[in-house]
């Protein structure tokens, strides 16, 4: 039993170390040149975003539109770390990475004194956790730049160019991701309590409203350094294959354990039935803003990976058009399959990229025409999508084998019966 | 005794309450659901209610499980009021319930359907979800033991890899009692159990509804439309019409009470008796 249990693990970690290995070969060797680089990465970061929104949609059962905004937030965030720290600036490490933890801290306190209320209405909560966070990034701004700010800049740099570059790399990942995170758990309080329905025209308000502000950047936020309309320039090319691997995998592997967990059970009877899992004692609200939360910040990933792969960001990258996106290929791969999913999300960007590249010259535009009538082809011909519910045995959820003592206690049963 | 009837023996009357709801109203905007509605119920009691279609059961259902807030009025459980609690919440406390139309995770597997009302207790947090520790292992296995052990007592258990949704109609009711059990309730609300079921059926179901509540030491409120039901297992019943209560006894009593007859039979049923 435990070898069976095992060997999908063992396929998995064998088949994921081979692409590894295969990709990077084929990168060194310049076999795959930075076009094709390009489009793996890329690939790699829709993928993420994809996963994400099929947590939120496919499992969870909330149709959201939004999952670009957090992609665009975790973009921006994290090339704007790294941006400033090329330019001896260590204010964006400080305040993304401490005010994240400080805020986080803060939610813990709010949320337990929350709980000695009854009745505490939506708003309410709301309102408390953004004074929260307006309090730690605050903080974060005024107490820990000037205090912190210069301990770990000298230590950084006091370390190899080499090394300090990657740790500086992972903060900035992990504060895209996080600050996506935070924003979504913000606007998930109140919004989650709409309807399905509700929520998705919600979450492509709040798309665009991401895409506004990005227009604005120069103007109404304070960072000169993202050039609003005009598209940020200068973040650091950081993103090596390692690195994409190894966030599509912590995504994989994070969403595979949450959903094969009592937490990923309660997500998906969310989806089946609310006022069912209502019912049996699950907390509806709460479920539905971890898997929102959880959704956004592999969004959030994917962002900082995207932006320090690209080296330049766009606000129209991110426009709500772009939002449908994700949900095409959600919906492509199949709905709540992990597989499917990851597949498309590759399949997808060679679909509007690769074409690109592999159609006859003067039939470039073609693409635009072909991948339309995929969608509509897949949807007539096969509406549960590509891969419909399947998945490869690793992420496969299944119910646990039975214990050896109730196959015993089965087992006279049923001769008594014969 | 307010919400109660006369002639429960001494020893019942004993018992610690359960459930008190006293003087519950509640509207929907100019629709009067229920009225003025009292309910005590001791540890161990099964009771009955019943009436016509629309007298407002369902409602007392939906009212003590927080669906709805009730307009007027007292809802105790064990003491705590329940009147400001989220459902999740009051589920929690130790209240389960059926529904009237199945409503089962259908695309699960009956395994999962019973596990899901474990989360609640589940033991392990989002952290060793992620990581899948010892204890994230050692819970899970308890867990799908549990549930195991709780799906045979229903003769479910080697049903326990199918789909909720696929399984015949009296395994659903089944399946859903289970589910509501796995939440560890003291007190069981039933919600037309018998619903769709032949006469057969009915008699395993009578034994079964006995069974748990010995079994799991449940006190068991019982709404349904099957009169041969309510009057053989129930040891007291309340009979509403109208969101009122109209009667309230023994099975004897209220099976012989020509307004119970009349509003909850029709009134041809008064020759027929």
């Amino acid at each position: 039993m435990l070898q069976r249990m095992r060997k999908p693990g063992v396929y998995f970690i064998a088949g994921g170390l081979a692409i590894f290995v295969v990709v990077q070969v084929l990168l060194s060797a310049g076999v795959l040149n930075n076009y094709w680089r390009g489009i793996i990465f890329w690939g790699a970061a829709v993928s993420m975003v994809a996963l994400g929104l099929n947590l939120i949609y496919g499992f969870n059962g909330q149709f959201s539109l939004g999952q670009y905004g957090f992609y665009a937030i975790g973009a921006y965030t994290s090339a704007d770390i790294t941006y400033r720290w090329v330019h001896n600036d260590p204010s964006g490490v400080v305040v993304v990475l401490l005010g994240s933890l400080l805020a986080v801290g803060l939610y813990g306190l709010v949320s337990a004194f929350l709980r000695r209320f009854y009745g505490v209405t939506v708003m309410t909560r709301f309102t408390c956790y953004v004074l929260a966070t307006v309090l730690a990034f605050f903080i974060a701004v005024t107490v820990f730049v000037p205090w912190l700010g210069p301990v770990i800049d000298g230590v950084l740099r006091a370390l190899p160019e080499v090394l300090s570059r990657q740790i500086v790399f992972f903060i900035a990942l992990v504060g895209g991701a996080s600050l996506a995170g935070i924003t979504s758990f913000l606007f998930g309080i109140p919004v989650l309590e709409l309807g399905s329905d509700y929520f998705g025209i919600a979450t492509l308000g709040f798309a665009i409203i991401v895409k506004v502000l990005l227009d604005n950047t120069d103007t109404i936020l304070p960072f000169p350094e993202m050039k609003g309309a005009r598209g940020m320039i200068g973040i650091p090319q950081w993103t090596t294959w390692p690195w994409v691997f190894a966030a599509l995998l912590l995504v994989i592997l994070v969403m595979r354990n949450v959903l094969h967990s009592s937490v990923g059970r309660a997500i998906v009877s969310v989806r089946e039935d609310e006022r069912a899992a209502k019912l049996v004692g699950i907390d509806v609200a709460n479920t539905k803003v971890l898997a929102f939360v959880l959704g956004s910040i592999f969004a959030g990933l994917a962002g900082g990976i995207r932006a320090h792969d690209q080296a330049f960001l766009h606000p129209q990258n991110f426009n709500f058009i772009k939002s449908f996106d994700p949900l095409i290929i959600v919906v492509f791969g199949g709905l709540s399959s992990m597989t499917g999913t990851v597949f498309t999300g590759f399949f997808w960007i060679f679909l509007l990229e690769g074409l690109l590249r592999l159609l006859p010259e003067g039939f470039e535009t073609w693409r635009l025409v072909v991948y339309p009538l995929v969608l509509l082809l897949m949807m007539l011909l096969r509406p549960e999508g590509l891969f419909g519910q399947y998945e490869i045995p690793f992420l496969r959820r299944t119910v646990p084998p039975l214990p050896p003592q109730t196959e015993e206690a089965a087992a006279p049963a049923e001769e008594v019966t014969a | 005794m307010i919400g109660r009837p006369e002639g429960i023996s001494p020893e019942v009357e004993a018992r610690p309450i359960v459930l008190e709801m006293e003087g519950v109203t509640q509207f929907f905007g100019n629709l009067r659901a229920v009225y003025n509605f009292d309910l005590f119920l001791r540890h161990g009691e099964l009771a009955g209610l019943i009436g016509p279609n629309g007298a407002g059961k369902t409602t007392i259902f939906n009212l003590i499980t927080g669906v709805y807030r009730a307009t007027q009025g007292r809802i105790h459980y064990v003491g705590a009021d329940l009147l400001e609690l989220p459902s999740h919440e009051i589920i929690q406390m130790g209240i389960a319930r059926t529904f009237q139309n199945i409503r089962l995770f259908t695309h699960l597997p009956v395994l999962d359907n019973v596990r899901i009302a474990y989360h609640p207790h589940a033991g392990y947090g989002l952290l060793d979800s992620v990581l899948h520790t010892r204890r994230f292992r050692e819970k899970e296995a308890e867990m799908a033991q549990q549930a195991q052990e709780l799906l045979e007592i229903f003769g479910l258990g080697d049903r326990r890899n199918d789909i909720a949704g696929s399984l015949p109609y009296g395994l659903q009711r089944r399946l859903e009692i289970a589910r509501a059990l796995a939440t560890n309730p003291r007190l069981l609300l039933l919600d037309e159990p018998a619903a769709g079921m032949n006469p057969q059926e009915i008699d395993e179901l009578m034994e079964l509804i006995h069974f748990i509540r010995d079994r799991f030491d449940l006190t068991i409120l019982l709404v349904e439309h099957r009169m041969r039901l309510v009057m053989n297992i129930c040891e007291w019943i309340t009979v509403m019409d109208f969101g009122e209560i109209i009667a309230r006894g023994l099975p004897v009593e209220v099976r012989n009470d020509p307004h119970v007859i009349e509003a909850y039979l029709g009134r041809q049923a008064v020759g027929i008796r």
